[in-house]
């Protein structure tokens, strides 16, 4: 048995010791809470709910389905021929037919309002990782990017950790149901330039995670106008560009620069994935779209440290070329992701709670500031460990997102079954109803 | 201000801009003509024999018999379908349970047996490329630097510096000693380094060695982790082609090593992967496997930048949890390779070539400084031409491993069917019988200058997957061939 001998400790870099993955963060405590006693209809049924979790599993028997009846996605062909020929594809420009694929999907997906070239998608493992890249690509360590607040709580370390870029929020709030304005950006542009941070882009989810809304069209345009002007990227986050309740609504900022020509379009990358509107986070599917050339190519070439499984993308380019299923997924997909948000809007407000009003996404974005001891985000916290204690719903509260404004908590309700909704809704209107009793 | 193609370069970050992705490097010529003029034994025999390419080729036959017996290790089959969703939603950083066994099985399998690999510290990466950088950053900070033995792969240039703004020290070995690294020539790198106020965070080896194709012996190892136990650096020790090791020596895993040292484990990290012990470079599967907890938690963290699909962790589960499966896959592939780098180097024996002894890798180190008209780079560089050119080869010159010593070459073998091995055989044979009917070395120099050195191909051919033949494959050729549609402005 080696003897132990005195270790000195020995530096890790700086980047491995922050703090900046941001899990010590409270929301993940939310987490610790439902791994340790997840609900179970039958086997645990005062468990903790799961409602802090953007998952779609509204629609996998559609996918299922595909698979039973398409076996040619499942396998490489009679006795394997494929296999090899898939199996050594490490080729950072992707398989053509997949890349081919997801242009269509995604061309689909707007309703065939704007066009998108196989050869500028470029492929990496999951939006994750395609929104560091960019990152990586538009801004130098120490500069800023600037993003409308409440956000996704991963972008403060997906943009950030590795990348040493600075994320200056935009301020929103229900004023306006949490719209982006002129004057918010230029307040934000005004703040990074007070702390001598050069802002290299801005970069907006549409439709928005937390809020469930779509961006309007007269927002996108004032937001590119605010990029052109200031003469920064524009990065736009379309994860959930699928899971719009109704086609028509979601305006991609593809469209809006079909409407302008295509001018001024070499600062505008948008990204894409098949975690949420396929339900296939596992898989790691993310996409960069890019109208400057510099940035596809350098993007692909740094994809080598993210590339899809090859394995992956034939199984999607398969499934996702059938117009058949491709169109019937994503009709079917709105509907039943339209009737969930409906029964949980409809049972939040029998409880007495109001929500934004939300046309996008597998979340709503509930209102629970009246409840608040004080408006602060203490209270909010207070709040929120009550809901996750006593009311046993993981649910995740607006100042893990940024929100400025304390009492917004953001609900998931896409990642469960109806029956396990219906308990969530029961809890949380006893709780409502206990309270006004109080 | 206007957003012009003028100001591009200034709008894209430093990283952006800079050739850290090293794709401007004369190297990528060897590629074009490969990719312009591809070998294929009815349609071209004339064309350029890929040798540049290091994959494992030789084996398929025994995956795909697995996977036709096992239909149940998809989740797209009838028999798989039914784990469909449950896979699909898992992008849990830690991994499937059963991924990480097997993978821990088949390393410790590959180490001989000697070593447990612990499946809970098996951390994931997009392939040994992202392996190798996360590993970086979380070591070092931008402008520290890693000793780095030479010749050394390529591409460490771009995965160790590129994002993560290290630096490489390359720690030269010579052929005097058959590039053995050692502690002086690891002392004096450091040394140097320190002069010039570069802060050394640690080593990264490659064992087996790429290029070389030879398996580290015990002492060089030993003294590896003793050096930096002294310095308090840490060791990286990428293990990739572990499992393409024949005949003897033996494969040893730094983890076998520091089981019997008196050693600071937090400075021992391995990387690992599956494309070129198994072949399926394109499934991504990069493994990080600390011995210090912090190292390894973060790389956890960082791995949800280039975690492996959830649909092939769980076919790879299914295949390398059957033992009976891996051990026969592992004697095979040893086997047949060794047949391979049999064939090549006896056949370069016979027409006086010498090759570097070794026993691993998917390639062999050959040794062509005699026929340099001087001992230069420049000169390697123009023999090299020749044999993309004349020979139609496509091998690796010496100096894109940053090798010191100029005219060695590396020389792929198990991308390739028996016949283009007997075809590229034919081919040196020519090339060096051409040479001897001339008097002498340095009259085989002159014949070469004299020919027109300029590369020249025929059309070009556009990347088209359905032209795709197991004799024409290039796919991780570099070079941008998709026509990008400019931006309408």
């Amino acid at each position: 048995m080696a003897i132990e001998i005195e270790k000195p400790s020995v530096g890790l870099s700086k980047v491995a010791v922050s703090e900046t993955h941001g899990e010590d963060s409270p929301y993940f405590a939310g987490w610790k809470a439902y791994d340790e006693n997840p609900y179970n209809e039958s086997s645990n049924p005062s468990g903790v709910i799961q409602m802090g979790l953007a998952e779609n599993q509204v629609s996998f028997d559609l996918l299922e389905k595909y698979l039973e009846e398409h076996s040619e996605a499942s396998s490489w062909g009679e006795g394997a021929p494929g296999f090899r020929e898939n199996a050594l594809f490490q080729d950072y420009h992707g398989l053509k037919s997949f890349r081919q694929a997801m242009a269509n999907f995604m061309e689909q997906i707007r309703g065939g309002r704007a066009k998108f070239d196989p050869d500028r998608i470029v492929l990496t493992a999951g939006a994750t990782a395609a929104n560091e890249l960019l990152t990586f690509i538009l801004a130098d360590p120490g500069d800023a990017l600037l993003v409308p607040t409440p956000y996704y709580p991963g972008f403060d370390r997906d943009l950030r950790w590795r990348t040493g870029v600075k994320i200056v929020p935009i301020h929103c709030d229900s004023s306006n149901n949490f719209q982006v304005t002129p004057e918010a950006m230029e307040a934000a542009y005004r703040c990074a330039e007070s702390m001598n941070l050069k802002v290299r882009g801005i970069l907006i989810t549409n439709p928005s995670n937390p809020l469930g809304a779509t961006i309007q069209r007269s927002v996108l345009e004032q937001i590119l106008d605010f990029a052109t002007n200031k003469n920064i990227h524009l990065v736009s986050d379309e994860i959930y560009s699928g899971s719009t309740f109704s086609s028509s609504e979601f305006i991609s900022i593809a469209e809006v620069l079909e409407t302008r020509g295509y001018k001024d379009s070499e600062r505008v990358h948008i990204v894409y994935s098949l975690s949420k509107d396929l339900g296939l986070p596992g898989f790691r599917v993310g996409t960069i779209y890019s109208y400057n050339d510099k940035v596809v190519t350098t993007a692909r070439r740094m994809s080598s440290f993210t590339l899809i499984s090859s394995q992956t993308q034939h199984l999607l380019a398969c499934m996702l070329s059938n117009k058949e299923f491709s169109e019937n997924y994503i009709k079917t997909n709105r509907e039943r992701l339209t009737w969930r948000y409906d029964m949980i809007i409809n049972g939040l407000k029998n409880a007495g709670i109001e929500c934004l009003k939300g046309n996008a996404g597998l979340f709503c974005w509930m209102n629970l500031s009246p409840l608040l001891e004080e408006p602060t985000r203490e209270s909010e916290l207070a709040l929120w460990k009550v809901i996750l204690n006593e009311v046993r719903l993981n649910i995740s509260p607006g100042s893990s997102c940024h929100c400025s404004e304390p009492g917004w908590f953001r609900v998931c309700f896409a990642n469960m079954s109806e029956q396990t909704l219906e308990v969530a809704l029961g809890r949380i209107h006893k709780f409502m109803e206990q309270r006004r009793r109080n | 201000m206007e957003f012009t193609r003028n100001n591009n370069r200034q709008l894209l970050s430093k990283i952006a801009t800079n050739d850290r992705h090293g794709e401007n490097t004369p190297y990528f010529e060897g590629w074009k003509a490969y990719d312009s003029n591809p070998f294929h034994p009815t349609q071209n025999p004339q064309g350029v024999i890929q040798m540049g390419l290091a994959e494992n080729q030789l084996c398929f036959d025994l995956i795909e018999k697995w996977l036709l017996e096992n239909p149940d290790a998809s989740i797209c089959t009838a028999e798989g379908v039914d784990r469909f969703r449950d896979i699909a939603i898992f992008q849990d950083y830690h991994g499937l349970k059963e991924f990480r066994q097997g993978i821990a099985k088949l390393m410790g399998r590959v180490g001989g047996n000697r070593v447990k690999f612990d499946p809970n510290r098996i951390v994931m990466s997009g392939g040994a490329t992202g392996a190798n950088e996360t590993v970086m950053f979380c070591l070092a900070d931008p402008g520290d630097a890693f000793l780095v033995p030479s010749p050394y792969y390529a591409a460490f240039s771009r995965d160790l510096r590129w994002r993560t703004g290290l630096e490489i020290v390359p720690v030269d070995c010579k052929s005097s000693n058959n590039f053995r690294i050692t502690r002086t020539a690891l002392e004096e790198a450091y040394e140097k380094a320190q002069r010039s106020n570069i802060n050394v965070k640690g080593v990264i080896i490659a064992n087996p060695s790429n290029p070389l194709g030879t398996v580290l012996d015990k002492e060089t190892m030993r003294s590896l982790v003793s050096f930096v136990n002294d310095k308090s650096i840490h060791l990286v020790c990428d293990e990739i082609y572990a499992a393409t090791v024949f005949g003897s020596p033996r494969f040893i895993s730094i983890a076998e090593i520091i089981q019997d040292m008196d050693c600071n484990r937090d400075l021992i990290h391995i990387v690992y992967s599956l494309s070129k012990d198994m072949g399926l470079p394109g499934f991504r599967v990069g493994i990080i496997y600390s011995f210090n907890d912090d190292v390894m938690n973060c790389a956890r963290k960082m791995s949800s930048f280039g975690l492996v699909s959830s649909q092939t962790q769980f076919l790879l589960a299914a295949m390398l949890n059957d033992e009976e499966f891996v051990g026969n896959f592992l004697r095979e592939s040893s086997k047949r390779l060794a047949k391979r780098h049999h064939v090549f180097t006896k056949g370069l024996e016979r027409v006086g070539i010498s090759t570097l002894k070794s026993n691993a890798g998917l390639f062999f180190w050959m040794d062509m400084r005699p026929l340099l008209k001087e001992q230069t780079v420049q000169a390697e560089i123009e023999l090299w031409r020749v044999i993309i050119n004349k020979v139609k080869l496509n091998v690796s010159p010496g100096s894109s491993f940053q090798c010191s010593e100029p005219g060695w070459f590396r020389v792929c073998f198990a991308n390739m069917d028996d016949e283009t091995v007997q075809v590229a055989l034919e081919r040196i044979r020519e090339f060096m019988h051409q040479g001897k009917e001339e008097d002498g070395v340095s009259e085989k120099s002159k014949h070469w200058r004299k020919q027109n050195l300029r590369l020249s191909f025929s059309s070009s051919r556009l990347y088209n997957e359905s032209l795709m033949s197991p004799h024409m494959i290039s796919p991780h050729s570099p070079i941008p061939q998709s026509p990008l549609v400019r931006a309408r402005t």
